[in-house]
């Protein structure tokens, strides 16, 4: 009997000198994917250049995106606009709109007026297959009105699918990479 | 040789001396001889009924027939070459069937019973229920909670058709222990959609304990042990079994070879290799697309068993790619509305075999060696050592370099010694007492560009456990147990800052903090838990068959890495999970018992249990997060306090000859009794009802109509919440809680043994899962949102023994 359990505790102990943990930091993980931030520009013909902002830099963190507009539209107005996504989680800031450009065939941006919002998204750019992207765009406003702007960025979406090359995001599927919605007002 | 020798002995014994029969006893006894072990029937097994003083032999399928039988009490003595006889009585009212059970190679089943496999070593008062190989066969191509399922009680957390975890009385996850050949699987089963990994083709048998009264295998199996069993072993045999099945749902089956070779000496070999490949399911209206799955087992037994001593090496790898429905791949909270709203998924293609992503690739590694000596008469001791290696991969759709990358890239390494010995072992009070140390050490690979969901860390537990029988009378015994464990977790992990400052940790943890990287912070927490576990229980018998099972069990369970450490977004979950590192351990109280009878012809069981958990840890929705890709919904780990009781009940009837049903029921009743209200993922009630038909003679024709209706769970908590929709600049409410409706789910199971292959026999099965191709969703599945289940499937099986 003693000398069983004389050997279950050198086989144990045995165990416990093998066993050590390795004291080693664990690299931090950069992510290369992140999108933080979304910025859109709209430059009218003549005066200022309107900036809808989107800055999320704890990405899936409890920190709710600052999303800033640095002004109203002008009713009736037309606007070339542009649209660039960054990764501001690494150093240097990642352009993520390069790998989009890359990778145009598989995205497109849905631009959708909510509310009351009087104003429409013409399409500026073409993929290989002749399909919108939305990187590049032109924003036409209506009368004097205030709703939202709700920008989409999705991933591999059916761009064959009905009214999808319109902007109509109802059939499009794929996947939500982005999805923004800015309070707008028009003047 | 000396087999033909003992048969013609009996029947030259036996045939003269059959007694003169009055004429109304024309009743008869059919059935097969099993071998209690591997459930294998026993071919010229002898039947022999004293009071007639008459014997038969069985066939070379181990079936059996005595007629000219009269009403009354007979004692029937079975017996075959190298078993002990096994002596019943038995009521004759009427022609009935009878399985007789042998114990067969005694010899080497003592050994098995100093390695701890056989079922005296869990101790006997906890409700429990087991499965044998027939059941397993039948599910060759399916994995093991499906198998599962065919116990009352039983029900299945699933993600889509492949992944299952098993639900014992409503509880799953890491609250059940997997044992595969005494070693306590480590298979990171932190996540709903993580299954276990073992292949069903490698069990020969399946105890299911419901509770935590198996304490030599751990304390915290606060919802049950499983308990596969390894083959039995025969001296100086050569054996082998191989099976192919094939399914039209999913156009793929599964193949399964054995070879057994064993010498005089003690010596034994087992190989054991299986495959099986499935495409896209199909629900009754479209293909599953992206539903596939290859799986790949082995495993290799090798040793010397002798009663003073023995050895035992075993190793087995376990390899499953499968692939996660593309439709169940979404975005944001927006998706996940789209997805509530349609009624079919978002994305259907044809019938392929690829397994694209979404997908999990798991590969686990086991190997285990144990040495046993008998020290004397009655004392015992066992030593092992063993060592599981996981890798799991997640794959999720992603854009550009990272297309082809693991979303998830983890490396768990486990060791573990232990060692118990048998004390009293022939006395009235026979002792077990036992220590366990363990190493476990998980890597997170950070390759894979995403932050962590599970951190690195290094756990150690250290355990040592005591249980005894006390056998009263022949009718009473009581049993009982102790364990103490010893659980310390050093992790290593990385929070966003923002995070940590949300959830408070600055004030509580601030002393763990090693460094600040950028907007994220590396802390070290160690968590130190004392876990205490203790059964008592007893088993009264009484008339032929009646027995009282009554058994309670106090569990503790320190909260595994998930619930302390889960922080992010879970892409394959479309949500985000929070872990709470103040989650303290869990304790449950849980009374069960079991009361059966088998009188004649009729057979009945009631499984009445009652569990109280404090801080039990639950996974729910709470509200609801914004981020720039959208809003999400956020699940969190919380501790509650929450009762769980149910009845499962059980009858069958031998109506003759031919005909056998078999009726089941399992009502369960979950509240979290913190919140008053119900408790999420408690499965719904179910009644199966069976209808056997069987004629032996018939080469064995066994043919089964199985009728199964889930009903409706009508007890949910109410988890909906708002989601603004900025397009309609409104609310709305998402239900992410209702129920789907219930249903009713017909299968037809037939089986037939054919001497084809020679002189072995060869087992024909056939059966159509989902008969009538019944469109249903269920309650349990975590994909129940994006589509519908499995429809109609046939399936064709062929076994060769040999």
């Amino acid at each position: 009997m003693k000398k069983s359990l004389n050997i279950i505790f050198l086989i144990g102990s045995l165990g416990l000198m093998s066993a050590c943990g390795s004291d080693e930091n664990p690299l931090p993980i950069v992510e290369e994917e992140l999108i933080t931030t979304l910025i859109v520009t709209l430059t009218p013909a003549v005066g200022p250049t309107i900036t809808l902002q989107s800055q999320d830099l704890d990405g899936d963190g409890p920190n709710a995106p600052i999303v800033t507009v640095s002004g109203a539209l002008k009713a009736t107005e037309f606007y070339d606009g542009a649209i660039t996504f960054l990764n501001e989680s690494v150093t240097p800031v990642e352009d993520i709109t390069l790998e989009i450009q890359d990778e145009d065939e598989a995205h497109q941006v849905f631009y959708q007026a909510g509310g009351n919002a009087q104003m429409s998204v013409t399409y500026g750019d073409q993929d290989a297959n002749g399909n919108p992207i939305g990187l590049v765009f032109s924003l036409s406003t209506g009368l004097a009105s205030s709703g939202t702007l709700l920008i989409t960025l999705r991933h591999e979406p059916d761009k064959n699918g009905v009214n999808v090359d319109n902007g109509d995001i109802t059939n499009a599927g794929g996947e939500t990479d982005i999805a923004q919605s800015f309070s707008i007002d028009i003047l | 040789m000396s087999r033909i020798y003992l048969f013609s002995l009996y029947l030259f014994v036996w045939s003269p001396l059959a007694a003169q029969q009055p004429d109304s006893c024309n009743f008869a006894l059919t059935g097969s001889v099993i071998d209690e072990h591997d459930q294998s029937r026993l071919a010229y097994a002898t039947v022999f009924v004293k009071e007639l003083n008459r014997g038969v032999v069985a066939d070379s399928l181990g079936l059996y027939f005595i007629d000219k039988l009269c009403p009354g009490s007979y004692t029937i003595t079975v017996s075959h070459v190298s078993c002990e006889p096994n002596t019943l009585s038995f009521d004759v009212r009427g022609s009935a069937n009878k399985d007789l059970f042998l114990e067969h190679h005694i010899e080497a089943l003592q050994n098995l019973t100093i390695e701890g496999l056989k079922l005296n070593d869990r101790l006997s008062s906890a409700p429990s229920e087991r499965l044998d190989i027939t059941v397993l066969e039948r599910h060759s191509g399916n994995s093991l909670g499906d198998a599962l399922q065919e116990i009352t009680g039983i029900s299945a957390l699933k993600t889509g058709r492949t992944l299952v975890k098993p639900i014992i009385q409503g509880m799953y996850g890491s609250r059940i222990l997997i044992i595969n050949q005494g070693v306590r699987l480590q298979d990171m089963e932190w996540g709903e959609e993580h299954a276990p990994n073992v292949d069903i083709n490698s069990a020969s048998g399946l105890t299911l304990v419901k509770g935590a009264s198996a304490l030599r295998y751990g304390g915290d199996a606060i919802g049950g042990t499983i308990i596969i069993e390894p083959s039995s072993f025969l001296s100086d045999t050569l054996y082998g079994k191989t099976s192919v099945q094939a399914q039209s749902n999913g156009r793929g089956g599964a193949f399964n070879s054995e070879l057994y070779l064993s010498g005089k000496t003690g010596w034994f070999t087992k190989v054991q290799a299986s495959l099986k490949r499935f495409g896209d399911f199909k629900a009754p209206d479209y293909h599953l697309t992206n539903t596939g799955s290859l799986v790949t087992g082995v495993s290799l037994n090798a040793g010397n068993h002798k009663k003073a001593q023995g050895f035992d090496l075993f190793y087995s790898f376990f390899d499953a790619d499968v692939a996660i429905m593309r439709a169940s791949h979404i975005g944001n909270i927006d998706d996940l509305i789209q997805a509530i709203n349609s009624q079919q998924p978002l994305v259907i293609s044809d019938f392929s075999y690829r397994i694209d992503q979404p997908k999990q690739e798991v590969t686990h590694h086991l190997a285990r060696i144990k040495y046993y000596r008998s020290l004397s008469k009655a004392t015992d001791l066992e030593v092992q050592y063993d060592f599981q290696h996981n890798q799991r991969f997640e794959f999720d759709i992603r854009v550009g370099d990272d297309k082809t990358k693991a979303a998830l890239d983890l490396e768990l390494i486990t060791h573990t010694v232990s060692g118990s010995t048998k004390l009293n072992k022939t006395s009235n009070v026979p002792l077990e007492v036992g220590v366990m140390y363990r190493n476990q050490v998980n890597f997170a690979n950070p390759d894979t560009g995403i932050r962590r969901l599970i951190p690195d860390y290094n756990r150690n537990e250290l355990a040592g456990f005591v249980t005894g029988t006390y056998h009263l009378s022949d009718h009473l015994k009581l049993d009982g147990g102790l364990r103490y464990d010893f659980v310390r977790i050093d992790a290593k992990k990385f929070y966003q800052t923002s995070r940590w400052l949300e959830r408070g940790y600055d004030q509580d943890f601030g002393e763990t903090v090693l460094m600040e990287i950028g907007s994220q912070i590396l802390v070290n927490p160690i968590f130190d838990f004392h876990s205490f576990s203790g059964t008592i229980g007893a088993n009264y018998y009484w008339g032929n068959n009646a027995e009282l099972r009554i058994n309670y069990a106090l569990a503790q369970r320190a909260p595994n890495p998930s619930e302390l450490f889960s922080d992010g977004l879970h892409q394959s979950a479309s949500r985000i999970e929070l872990g709470d590192l103040r989650i303290a351990q869990e304790t449950s109280h849980k009374i069960g018992a079991t009361i059966k009878n088998q009188k004649g012809r009729w057979y009945w069981e009631l499984s009445p249990y009652f569990t109280l958990l404090n801080n039990y840890i639950l996974l729910e929705p709470d509200g609801v997060e914004q981020t720039i890709r959208g809003a999400f919904p956020v699940w969190v780990y919380r501790p509650s306090d929450v009762i769980i009781m149910g009845l499962d009940a059980r009858t069958s009837f031998t109506w003759n000859h031919h005909w056998v049903s078999d009726h089941r029921i399992s009502y369960i009743y979950g509240q979290d009794t913190q919140l008053g209200r119900a408790l999420i993922n408690i499965p719904a009630s179910n009644l199966k009802n069976k209808v056997t038909f069987q004629r032996l003679e018939w080469y064995g024709l066994r043919l089964s109509l199985e009728s199964s209706i889930h009903f409706k769970q009508s007890r949910f908590p109410n988890n909906n919440f708002q989601a603004f929709l900025p397009v309609a600049n409104t609310f709305t409410e998402v239900d992410i809680s209702n129920t789907p409706r219930g249903y009713h789910l017909i299968n037809l199971i037939s089986t037939m043994e054919l001497p084809v292959f020679g002189l072995a026999g060869t087992t024909f099965g056939f059966s159509i899962n989902n008969l009538t191709n019944t469109k249903y969703r269920d309650y349990l599945n975590r994909l129940r949102f994006f589509g519908d289940e499995v429809g109609r499937s046939y399936q064709l099986s062929i076994k060769v023994t040999y």
